[in-house]
Parts: C-alpha cells; sequence; structure tokens
C-alpha cells in the first residue's frame, strides 16, 4: 500500500464520518462545524487528484464562503447557545421517504455510467487557461456562466431589496 | 550551488538515505522537516515582532516601552511567552469544551498555512503552486473560522458580539481585497506568487498598480482587525471580544497569531506589490533575496504598527459604508480599467507603465473630484434642513 493510497483511506473515512456527524450532531452549530471538516476532506481528495486547483477552490468557496454563511444563519437563529431541541420531529417520515426517492434516483443515475478504466491521473493536468477560455467561449459554457452571473447579481438586489429601510411616509 | 539551503537539504536527504530509508520516505520527511522549519520560524518571528511593535507604539506615544528585561527590552516577549505557558488555560463552564479548545489552533493554523507559498529568496519557497493567490485567499479565510469558533463556545455574550462583528468585517473586506488582488494576476498573467515575483523585475507592481496596492493594504489590514478596524476586540466597548474567555497560552495563541497575521499581510504585500526578493544583485547571491524580502516586509511592517499608533478605532457603520460605498466601487473600476488599458498597452505597444500610472492619476483625480461634490452636496443638504428647524422653533416660541 503506498503512501497517497493511505492519505486517500485516511480523507475518505474523515469525510464519511464527518458527514454522518453532520446529520446526527443535536446542536445546529456542531453539524455546520462537522460539515466543514467533511468539505475540507473533499479538498484532501482533490489534492490527491492532483488537482489541486479544484482543492483550492473548494476551501475558497464551500468552507470560506458557503460553510461560513450556514453558520452565520445558523448564529442567527435563537437557540445558538443551547442545546438543541429533539432531533426528529412528525415529518420524519416523510423526509426518510423523500431522501429514499433521492437515493433511488441517484442510483439508477450513478449506474448507467458505463464502468470504463480509471482516466490516466498522470496525464490530466489541469489547464487553468483552456478552463478559463472555455467559461466565455461561445462553444463553450459561456450561457451557463452568464446565467449564473445574472443569479447572483439578481440575488444581490434581492437582498438589497430586502434589507433596505421602508420608505418614509409609510 | 551558491544556495546554502538546497545545500542543507541535500546534506540530510543524503544522511537519511545512508541510514537505509527509500528515497520517496525521505522526500516526505524532508518536506515536513521543511515545513516545521518554516512554521517554526514564522511562529519564533512573532516573539520579535511583538517586542519591536511594543517598542515603536511606545515611541509614537512618547513612552519609552519595555525596557527591564535584557538589553532594550529584547527579552520582554520571552517572558510573556514564559508566563503564558505556565499559566492555566481555563475553559469556562458552560462553553462548548472542543470547539473552544480547537479555535485557537484552527486560528494560528490559518495564518501560518500562508507561508506555504510566500516566496522567500530564489529558489527558497515552501512549494509553489499555479493558484498560489487563490490559496492565500483561501487559507487566510481558515482564520475567520476559528474566531468565529471562538465567539461561539466561549458561552459569554461579548465574545459572541466579537465573533459577530469579525464576521461582518471580514466578509465585506474579501469582496475589495480579492477584486484588487486580480490586478497583479493581470499583469503578471499568473496566480503563482513565484511568476508574479519575477513578473516585477523590471517594474515592481505597485507603480503599475499603485491604487490596487493601497486598496489591498487598507482591505488587508481590516482582515488583519488591527485599529483602525479592531472592532471585534473593542476593548472599551466588549472587552476583549472572542478572546475573552480564553487564559494561558489559548489567549498566546490568539495574540501569536495576530501579530503573525501582520507579519505575513506585510510579507504578502512586499512579495505582490513590492516585487518579493527582487534587488540589486540577486542573481549573484541568492540569500541577499531574502535579505530584500525581509527588509522590505519589515517596512509594509512598519506602516502597520504606524496606523496603529496613529488612527482611532472606526465605529461598525463607518467601517461597513467605507467598505461597500467607497473601497469596493473603487476597487471595481480601477479594476475594470486596468483590465481594458493592459490589452489595449500591449497592443498598440505603449509604455505600459505609463498607461498605468495615468490611469490611476487619472481615477484618483475623479474620484476627489466626486468625494467633493458629495461633501458639498451633504453640507448643503445639511443646511437646508436645519433652517426649518430653526423657524419652526421660532413660530413655536412666539
Amino acid at each position: 500500500m503506498t503512501l497517497a493510497q493511505l492519505i486517500f483511506l485516511a480523507a475518505a473515512a474523515v469525510t464519511l464520518v464527518a458527514a454522518i456527524m453532520v446529520v446526527t450532531a443535536p446542536r445546529l452549530i456542531h453539524a455546520g462545524l462537522w460539515l466543514i471538516l467533511s468539505l475540507a476532506g473533499i479538498a484532501v481528495l482533490f489534492i490527491l487528484l492532483d488537482n489541486g486547483f479544484l482543492a483550492v477552490v473548494q476551501v475558497a468557496i464551500y468552507i470560506d464562503a458557503i460553510a461560513i454563511l450556514i453558520i452565520i444563519a445558523v448564529m442567527l437563529t435563537r437557540a445558538v447557545m443551547s442545546d438543541a431541541d429533539r432531533q426528529i420531529n412528525r415529518m420524519g417520515l416523510a423526509a426518510a421517504f423523500a431522501s429514499l426517492i433521492l437515493l433511488a434516483g441517484l442510483l439508477a443515475m450513478v449506474l448507467q455510467v458505463p464502468a470504463a478504466s480509471p482516466a490516466p491521473l498522470v496525464e490530466a493536468e489541469v489547464n487553468l487557461d483552456a478552463l478559463g477560455r472555455a467559461l466565455v467561449d461561445v462553444d463553450g459554457f459561456i450561457l451557463p456562466f452568464e446565467v449564473a452571473s445574472v443569479l447572483l447579481v439578481a440575488a444581490l438586489v434581492g437582498a438589497i431589496l430586502v434589507a433596505m429601510a421602508p420608505a418614509r411616509g409609510d | 550551488m551558491s544556495d546554502p539551503f538546497v545545500i542543507v537539504g541535500q546534506f540530510i536527504k543524503e544522511l537519511l538515505i545512508g541510514l537505509g530509508l527509500e528515497a520517496a520516505l525521505t522526500a516526505v520527511l524532508l518536506r515536513i522537516v521543511g515545513a516545521a522549519v518554516l512554521g517554526g520560524l514564522v511562529g519564533a518571528a512573532a516573539i520579535l515582532t511583538i517586542w519591536a511593535e511594543r517598542k515603536l507604539l511606545a515611541r509614537i506615544q512618547d513612552r519609552i516601552g519595555p525596557n527591564r528585561v535584557g538589553p532594550y527590552g529584547l527579552l520582554q516577549s520571552f517572558a510573556d511567552v514564559l508566563k503564558l505557558i505556565t499559566k492555566e488555560f481555563l475553559i469556562p463552564r458552560g462553553a462548548d469544551r472542543y470547539v473552544f479548545i480547537m479555535a485557537p489552533l484552527v486560528v494560528v493554523a490559518g495564518v501560518i498555512g500562508m507561508w506555504a507559498v510566500m516566496p522567500l529568496a530564489p529558489g527558497l519557497v515552501g512549494t509553489e503552486i499555479n493558484v498560489g493567490v487563490l490559496y492565500v485567499i483561501a487559507i487566510g479565510a481558515i482564520g475567520t473560522l476559528g474566531i468565529m469558533m471562538a465567539g461561539l463556545s466561549s458561552n459569554n455574550k461579548y465574545a459572541l458580539l466579537g465573533a459577530f462583528r469579525t464576521v461582518a468585517q471580514m466578509l465585506s473586506y474579501t469582496v475589495p481585497m480579492l477584486l484588487t488582488l486580480l490586478i497583479p494576476v493581470m499583469l503578471a498573467g499568473s496566480m503563482g506568487m513565484l511568476t508574479i515575483v519575477e513578473a516585477q523585475s523590471s517594474a515592481w507592481f505597485i507603480l503599475l498598480a499603485p491604487l490596487a496596492a493601497i486598496i489591498f493594504f487598507i482591505s488587508s489590514l481590516a482582515e488583519l482587525g488591527r485599529t483602525p478596524f479592531d472592532l471585534q476586540e473593542a476593548e472599551s466597548e466588549i472587552v476583549a471580544g472572542f478572546h475573552i474567555e480564553y487564559s494561558g497560552m489559548g489567549f498566546g495563541m490568539f495574540m501569536m497569531a495576530e501579530f503573525v497575521h501582520a507579519f505575513t499581510i506585510s510579507a504578502l504585500f512586499s512579495v505582490i506589490f513590492l516585487g518579493g526578493w527582487q534587488g540589486p544583485g540577486v542573481e549573484a547571491f541568492p540569500l541577499l533575496g531574502l535579505f530584500y524580502f525581509i527588509l522590505k516586509t519589515a517596512l509594509i511592517y512598519f506602516v502597520v504598527i504606524w496606523l496603529r499608533g496613529t488612527f482611532p478605532r472606526l465605529r461598525i457603520d463607518q467601517m461597513n459604508a467605507f467598505n461597500w460605498k467607497f473601497i469596493t466601487p473603487l476597487a471595481l473600476v480601477v479594476f475594470m480599467v486596468t483590465a481594458i488599458l493592459d490589452k489595449l498597452a500591449v497592443q498598440a505597444d505603449f509604455n505600459r507603465t505609463a498607461v498605468h500610472l495615468g490611469s490611476n492619476a487619472i481615477i484618483v483625480l475623479g474620484t476627489l473630484f466626486i468625494l467633493r461634490a458629495h461633501a458639498a452636496s451633504q453640507r448643503r443638504r445639511k443646511e437646508v434642513a436645519d433652517r426649518p428647524q430653526i423657524q419652526h422653533s421660532e413660530a413655536a416660541g412666539d
């Protein structure tokens, strides 16, 4: 067993355990912190795949932006400093049903992928230049890129509207 | 061959292989040793910078500063560190135990992690990755996470307030910081730190992008949480903010992280805008590069301390308004102008430095003009708003 395999096993184990803790931790804030550990484990997996760019982006976007925003949202809830309520409420059965359907759908999708031989990792050097060009290429991903930008601008404008003080004279 | 660090590395490598270790394992071990040495040196540098900062602040405030322990008080910080290590690390009742213990570790790790990609001298860099700038931002924000963990787990309302303030400040100032970091990336054509340093062999980026440098400096001061942006630990308002409940080395690690962070920001500025180890005679003697790097870093660090000794603390609304209404729009304008002009200058074969300096000067003049007009309109509005009030009170007095 090589060192890389050992690191892979350790990172995968940490990722999975942390992911389970996210849904079982009794306190919301702990769930958020476990989520960060799980995301960090995925960043390690990206590094093992020789893709430093995706690893850094994983940390920058998922941990620094999304996970911290989740924790802020948790901080703004009422019961942030106290122990949580019961974790299972009367919608538990419905939630289990919904997640089973999701699992079935995902499995059906994954099973359709042919079990091809793994791509050679050594040649897959990350070409940032090509990635950047593909994002603004008409034949590439310009439409999803622009749609995402418009979505973000809409979110910004919406946040300003929500936060704006009501007009005087109301 | 003139590089002593490579020689030392070779020596240890051959020693380990001679002891019967595998070459691959030796490479890994060397990496670990290198990381430990770099991290340890950066942490130890904090002891010296604390002394320098206390001494300089004292001079600015017309005091003498530490002068009893050792010559010029040089050993004062060592005594402080010893005291902090021997003190008990208290965990308050009701605190979130593990999160509370982990928070200072996360903060220190985030700061020291930035040094992994810092080019210290030619051939002396922890590791060169092609997304170095992005890495620095990503790792730097881990410190925010640590501060939030400290504030949340302390079971103390002041700590929680400090954490809230930290998050508001750090998240908002990351925006102009990222925007201005994109400018040197554009000028160098790479996100790798080494490439950015090498691209500055003819002209430092502070000449090409002075406005970006200033905005980056201000926003990194805010990320740092130093005066004038030290709202997160404002002593006179929320006592000590997020680290109020920490004692002993827990507190010591927060302090160390803050000082190392200040030093790191200075190093980052000197790498990205002041050419890092670039200087006369570096090609012949690579070690001279380390000297230039430390010299430039110390210069910027002096400015950081100078600002700390000069400015009062901002109010939280001033801090937010300054970011969202002034710095961020300005950074956006500078970014767009630089992006367009850089392409045009290369195509039309103009002098790049002159084009960028000129555009920056025009932006500065425009900004000053807009600010002046804005202030004038504010004054006029205030006068108008004041006038009828006086008449009203006179009418009421009749």
